[in-house]
């Protein structure tokens, strides 16, 4: 399963989305409304366990973690990417 | 062409109208026979309590000053000044008991404990927002701690411990409402909530805490025009000049490091700004940021406003078919 494909799955699952259709991999999440500062918690902690990765606070961006795949292209840096 | 004169009122003007309000809705339309006012030593309810003592005659309104363990000790020092000042009617009731018996301070420390386990007596903690104007950085709350001699430390919060934390803090806001509605009860009074525009439209309040109320004098007011009337309305000068704070964590913190991104005269002009359709580009030059930094500061405000809905929303019947 891909970052992406994992993510949306996670997403669908713990978040109230009313069109998953409409769950692309460059929708905001904060933006649309699907997930406020809480559930970026939430979603921090997801990664962290899922990919054995620790997210710095200074990675907590948007550019980071604003969409399904800026979260998939930031998990693919991290994991290639000497600790 | 915009500028921070956007927000310049009439101040006494509308004071007379805001009285003629809480006359009309106290005594019309709720017929309650006077207010009630939780006084806190900040500039926004000791306007709202000088506003219905010039509405309503001092004999009509009734202050509340209820400290807790965690108070600044300000707060009840300014409240007294204020309320002497208006010649009101008050009571000083401690609701640190009632806090301790709900378990809102034990509550408060096992979330602290979730993330810092050596959290205990003596220490102090608050939670803070990163400061969005030095970076793009999303609003993730972070718990502060400070250890008996003092030494701080910020860590991040899993959401059940967040979420524990500021349930836990909430105590405080409806223990003090309760005790309003006491005092209106007894008195036949109507409850005077204190919310200024900006935290009202941001969602700075609890639902059912502070956010509960009979009438809101100052809602509609952003809170440079709430300092413009208390200034015009003599409010005591130490009251106007003490920095807002949420006074409600056992560390000192501001409401800046909590909730708002800007201080207000800059916040109340942003938010004036994303209502009015104005371009960041504008804003940025009055008010010396760049465009970026306030369009991060418009993001934001939308950001509230959305998780604000829920603060906002009354109960739902659900409709017969």
């Amino acid at each position: 399963m891909t970052v992406q494909e994992r993510m949306r799955e996670y997403i669908l699952e713990s978040f109230y989305v009313s069109d998953p259709s409409e769950l692309s991999d460059d929708l905001s999440l904060i933006d649309s409304g699907l997930v406020d500062s809480t559930g970026m918690l939430d979603i921090i902690l997801f990664i962290e366990g899922e990919y054995g990765l620790r997210v710095e606070d200074w990675e907590t961006t948007p550019d980071n973690l604003e969409t399904i795949g800026r979260i998939a292209a930031f998990v693919a840096r991290k994991t290639s990417s000497p600790a | 062409m915009f500028s921070r004169e956007v927000l310049q009122i009439d101040p006494l003007r509308e004071a007379e109208r805001i009285e003629g309000e809480i006359r009309a809705g106290v005594l019309g339309d709720l017929r309650r026979r006077g207010v009630v006012v939780a006084i806190s030593g900040g500039v926004d309810s000791s306007l709202v309590a000088t506003l219905a003592v010039r509405a309503l005659g001092p004999e009509r309104v009734f202050g509340l000053l209820l400290p807790e363990r965690d108070s600044s000790p300000d707060s009840l020092r300014l409240g007294q000044l204020l309320a002497d000042g208006l010649g009101i009617r008050y009571a000083v009731e401690d609701i640190s008991p009632t806090l301790a018996a709900a378990r809102c301070y034990q509550r408060q420390d096992e979330a602290a404990r979730a993330v810092v386990p050596e959290f205990g007596p003596g220490w102090r903690c608050k939670i803070v927002l990163p400061p969005l104007l030095e970076g793009d950085r999303l609003n993730i709350a972070q718990l502060v701690v400070a250890d008996p001699e003092g030494n701080q430390r910020r860590v991040r919060m899993p959401s059940a411990a967040y979420l524990q934390m500021v349930a836990a803090t909430n105590f405080k806001q409806r223990t003090r409402m309760m005790v309003a509605y006491y005092h209106a009860d007894r008195l036949a009074y109507a409850v005077a909530g204190t919310p200024n525009l900006l935290e009202y439209d941001q969602g700075f309040f609890v639902k059912h805490g502070d956010g509960a109320a009979d009438i809101k004098p100052i809602a509609h007011l952003y809170k440079t025009q709430v300092f413009a009337l208390a200034e015009a309305l003599e409010v005591p000068a130490d009251i106007r000049r003490r920095q807002p704070t949420t006074d409600t964590y056992s560390l000192s913190q501001t409401q800046e490091e909590f909730y708002f991104a800007l201080p207000y005269p800059e916040m109340d002009l942003c938010l004036w700004a994303v209502d009015h359709g104005t371009p960041a580009t504008e804003v940025a030059e009055a008010i010396g940021l760049t465009a970026e930094q306030v369009r991060r500061v418009f993001r934001d405000i939308e950001a509230k406003r959305r998780a604000s809905r829920y603060l906002h929303a009354v109960p739902r019947p659900v409709r017969s078919s």
